[in-house]
């Protein structure tokens, strides 16, 4: 094969240019690699999902109610649109798990008395399903089997409405309605404290008493037709039995994490390759413009010669395209790495039967196109620059650039500063867009360096303000239906507890003009301390005898302030609907909560003081005896352990975080040494001439240094405050997009963070300071004096 | 060629004088891949104090790789370098020094410092320099008083040059060293850029060494250095100097 001789310039062209060249591919690299990862491990998560959805069976509507017998059924799957009917009996029961002292929670869900169910079709990865002659048989999830270590044959015990019942598990299973498993008042999937699990309908009917009935109703539409049209319908069939609403599978928990986190991906792929690839656009456009302003004689030479323009852009063009390319090739391997290392950190927590990671040709297509493209902005000028020298011009030798008498050469302002600094300020000041534009550039690797540290400030504030300063009990315990109040003194009485407070949660709709809010409403003691709710402005919030307290979100949602009046619509006993005014509202990172003393609230209800929920404070000692007798307790629907929780926040979000955030270090890091090498690089280039005469005239090596580097620090401090300031607007940037009415990462960023982010980025400049360095000492006098420029 | 001949009386070498620098059997061999060059093959050197040295002959016979050992931008591959009778020792340090101290360049490209005017060359200059001159006074002693505040790119080649000049002498160095200064310019600039240098070689008693191709400049030295094959084949002494205003090309 002949290589053309332009072509064979390229590759030495390249090669002479290996250490700036590779340095931007690493930048293009560290954009593609964050590019692949997320829509590699969005395809395997939405493609998996799908496929789980369609195959199994998952509903579109969702809805529970108090009980309704099974012909009411009928008159739902009669409705306009609706395709396939599923009524179930959905309890939650006390599991007891002997290697476990902790209560954990069941949620037992029915499946039809023969086959499978029509709908959330469970995929068996062992054993069966139940016989409906044997009532002590049931299928639990995979994930609560591996966490009990359970396998067909094997029993446990549970508490089935007061009745202690000895369960004999038969299979173990999955369900597309399960991907993200969370107990009551949780976020993260907690195999060890919350399982599913399946019985046959009649049974978990005749352990709850509602034989002949149902509690919970999924259902398909037809296709086209939107759950919309059908919930209100649905709705109204079921209020009379206590129906809390009816919702969609996009508000169903499961599902709604799921998307949550593809969007997140998304949201991701967006952002910061984005950054990377512009910085690397930049970056070419400086080290090509320089390559050409170099050789202008031989683009002129070839121009002589005949070859067209459109033959000197191109081969400058196929120069940043090889470039680029060898940044996409990097690129394409960390990124299938990282995407597969991050679809197995997901299949941790969202389980499907199968999660296949498979990127699609489309990624590789993607990313090929965008960071290409990239560069080739980055080749505009400087082709621009070549494709515009007549050949006579491009080998005339240029004149010395052209320094303006401005600001920086009045004499006034420069008496008292030195000749060397004189060159360093002129230098900087003379290409202003390329000053700014460095400095960017750097500001974005320091801001990259702060956005990724401080997710983990803003998961520590998170667990810190909701599990601590909010939520100051150690144990929460709801009931399965409301109870008298005197259930508060009772549990005060149990072992180990220290304090108790009741609270009432009722399903509510929260009206206000046109803008309404399907949520819990909670009432607790207008003196309550173990729910400390504080104001934007960190003054604590009080729960009024008479008026709501709403969450930011929800105040937001509603678009309400203090002082505004709320309908607010009880969805369970009388459905009666209250006015209530606005009284504050207070800060939350978690959920959209909202709280009514709670005698008001037992008013709103027409009961006459019940409670639902205690809230504990516990003696850590006395656990065991604790656990013991909670585990005896038919009525309790749910226990939450805030340490089992925070735990678990902790292990699974926090390491993963961890591994995450030290990737966009690593990327961050690329990028700050990429800026400054070529920064220095460049620098020394077009300094070299200069700084050989002050090496003949007598300066030390350490002071022509200073020239050099004096100058690169004078376009990296700028970029250091900038660069933080850009953190917390990317942190803005980012919260915002990820921000959802479950969670919102809060921007909170330490100083600490803003100086670490400071300090790593100086660091990763060090190496590029030695190997300039390096070169500036090997600077050979003789042969840069005696060639022209 | 008039000039010359007009002015120049043939002499002989005298070593009697002080010499500001001595070169002792320098020798330099490069090595480009196989291939050996004998840059300089075993030359000895005076430069006597206040003398104004012209250095000829034809291309790669070893003038510049002299001037480039005696001002201590390149090392010998044998002999050694004496300034005052001292040799300028093998550390980088002790050779910068030297250059800060003592030795003044002028090359064939003017080399100035874009960013800075006229007068800021050559104030980088005195303001490492022990005992400089102002450097406006620098720039009155090549005639260009009244362009201090130009930038090189607003200066003609000839200014620049002369920029230049006055950038090396004025820390008033004991050495001027000056590798084809008329080299880029035409003849007019070449001649103005000349009477700077002998200007300074009469007022401040540079000891100067000018490299040249051009015969016609061989008339202004008190000394002409005549280079062939890597060594130094003939010293002529001019026992009058010719004004550089009588010299044209």
């Amino acid at each position: 094969m002949v290589v053309a001789p332009l072509d064979r310039k390229l590759l030495r062209d390249l090669w002479r240019l290996r250490g700036q060249a590779l340095a931007i591919a690493l930048i293009v690299a560290s954009g593609v690699a964050v590019l692949v990862m997320s829509l590699s491990a969005m395809q395997a998560l939405d493609d998996s999902s799908e496929a789980y959805y369609e195959r199994f069976g998952f509903a579109e509507v969702f809805g529970s109610l108090k009980r309704a017998p099974e012909r009411v059924g009928r008159r739902i799957a009669d409705l306009e649109g609706v395709q396939v009917v599923d009524l179930r009996v959905v309890r939650f029961a006390v599991l007891d798990m002997p290697e476990l002292q902790e209560p954990v929670i069941g949620r037992l869900v029915s499946l039809p008395d023969r086959g499978p169910p029509l709908l959330n079709r469970l995929a068996l990865a062992a054993g069966r399903l139940p016989d409906l002659a044997r009532s002590d048989e049931v299928v639990v999830a995979e994930p609560f089997a591996e966490a009990h270590d359970l396998h067909p044959g094997d029993r446990f015990g549970a508490l089935l409405n007061g009745r202690r019942r000895s369960l004999e598990v038969v299979g173990i299973a999955l369900s597309p309605e399960f991907v993200y498993a969370i107990g009551p008042g949780t976020l993260m999937p907690d195999p060890q404290h919350y399982g599913v699990l399946w019985m046959r309908h009649r049974t978990l009917a005749a352990a709850f008493d509602l034989e002949g009935a149902f509690n919970d109703v999924a259902l398909t539409l037809y296709p086209g037709v939107a759950p919309k049209a059908v919930l209100p319908a649905v709705d109204d069939i079921l209020e009379p039995f206590g129906g809390v609403g009816a919702y969609a599978r996009k508000d169903q928990i499961s599902h709604w994490f799921l998307a949550n986190e593809i969007e997140q991906l998304e949201t991701l792929a967006r952002i910061l390759p984005t950054i990377f690839l512009l910085v690397a656009a930049f970056l070419t456009n400086m080290v090509l413009a320089r390559l050409v302003f170099m050789e202008r004689a031989e683009i002129g030479l070839l121009k002589a010669f005949g070859y067209g323009n459109g033959v000197v852009v191109w081969h400058y063009a196929k120069m940043v395209i090889a470039l680029s390319l060898l940044g996409l090739v990097i690129g394409w391997g960390a990124g299938f790495w990282l995407g597969y290392w991050l679809t197995n950190v997901y299949s941790q927590m969202f389980r499907f039967p199968e999660l296949v990671f498979q990127p699609s040709i489309d990624i590789y297509a993607i990313s090929l196109a965008v960071s290409v493209g990239a560069s080739l902005i980055g080749v505009v000028s400087a082709a621009r620059y070549a494709g515009g020298l007549p050949p006579a011009e491009a080998m005339r030798p240029a004149q010395p650039p052209v320094f303006r008498h401005g600001a920086w050469s009045g004499p006034r302002l420069l008496d008292w500063i030195d000749q060397p600094t004189r060159i360093i300020l002129r230098q900087v000041f003379r290409k202003p867009l390329r000053s700014l534009l460095t400095s960017l550039g750097l500001a974005a690797s320091v801001g990259l360096l702060v956005v990724s540290m401080q997710w983990l400030d803003a998961l520590d504030y998170m667990v810190e303000q909701y599990f601590h300063d909010q939520q100051r009990e150690d144990m929460t315990l709801a009931f399965a239906d409301p109870q008298p109040e005197k259930v508060t003194r009772e549990a005060a009485e149990l072992p180990g507890v220290l304090a108790v407070e009741p609270a009432r949660s009722a399903l509510v709709r929260f009206l206000h003009g046109h803008r309404e809010h399907r949520g819990a409403l909670t009432g607790i003691a207008p003196d309550s301390a173990l729910t400390v709710l504080t104001d934007a402005d960190g003054r604590a919030v009080r729960v009024p005898a008479e008026g709501l307290l709403l969450s930011d979100v929800l105040a937001d949602k509603l678009a309400v302030t203090p002082g505004d009046v709320v309908q607010v619509r009880m969805l369970e006993g009388r459905r009666r609907e209250i006015s209530v005014p606005v009284s504050a509202v207070f800060e939350s990172v978690i959920g959209t909560p909202a709280y009514v003393s709670l005698a008001a609230l037992n008013r709103a209800l027409e009961e006459h003081r019940t409670v639902n929920v205690l809230q504990l404070v516990i003696d850590e000692g006395e656990q065991a005896a604790l656990y013991q007798r909670l585990r005896g307790l038919a009525s309790i629907g749910s226990v939450t352990l805030k340490r089992a929780a925070t735990d678990m926040f902790d292990e699974t979000i926090g390491e993963t975080m961890l591994v995450m955030v030290s990737f966009y270090l690593a990327f961050a890091c690329t990028m700050a040494f990429g800026m400054v090498y070529n920064n220095l690089r460049i620098a020394l280039s077009e300094r070299g001439r200069e700084l050989a005469t002050l090496r003949v005239l007598g300066f030390r090596p350490g002071e022509i240094s200073y020239m050099l580097f004096g100058e690169a620090a004078l376009l990296v401090l700028p970029g250091l405050p900038v660069g933080c300031l850009l953190g917390w607007a990317l942190a803005q940037l980012m919260a915002a997009s990820f921000a959802t009415e479950l969670f919102r990462v809060p921007v909170v960023i330490e100083p600490s963070t803003y100086g670490l982010a400071v300090v790593i980025a100086l660091a990763a400049m060090v190496p590029s300071v030695l190997l300039v360095q390096g070169r500036l000492t090997r600077l050979d006098l003789i042969a840069v004096l005696k060639t022209r420029e | 060629m008039r000039g010359m001949m007009a002015c120049t009386v043939m002499g002989t070498h005298d070593a009697g004088r002080p010499a500001t620098l001595s070169g002792r059997g320098l020798t330099k061999v490069y090595h480009t891949g196989t291939v050996e060059i004998h840059a300089l093959r075993g030359v000895d050197v005076e430069l006597y104090d206040g003398e104004l040295n012209v250095l000829v002959g034809p291309s790669g016979s070893g003038k510049s790789t002299l001037l480039n050992i005696l001002g201590g931008l390149d090392r010998p591959t044998e002999g050694e370098v004496l300034f005052r009778g001292k040799p300028l020792g093998e550390r980088e340090a002790d050779i910068t020094r030297f250059r800060r101290e003592h030795v003044g360049f002028v090359f064939q490209f003017y080399n100035l410092i874009a960013s800075l005017t006229a007068e800021e060359n050559v104030a980088l200059v005195t303001e490492i320099a022990d005992h400089p001159l102002r450097p406006r006074d620098a720039l009155a002693l090549v005639g260009l008083g009244e362009r201090l505040r130009a930038f090189p790119a607003e200066l003609s080649g000839g200014e620049q040059q002369r920029v230049a000049i006055a950038r090396a002498i004025a820390k008033q160095p004991e050495l001027l060293l000056c590798d084809e200064p008329t080299g880029a310019l035409d003849s007019t600039t070449g001649v103005m850029v000349l009477r700077a240098i002998d200007q300074v070689n009469r007022e401040l008693g540079t000891t100067t060494a000018l490299i040249t191709h051009n015969r016609s400049i061989e008339g202004m030295a008190d000394r002409v250095l005549r280079f062939a094959d890597g060594r130094i084949v003939e010293v002529v002494e001019n026992a009058e100097r010719c004004s550089p205003e009588e010299l044209s090309w």
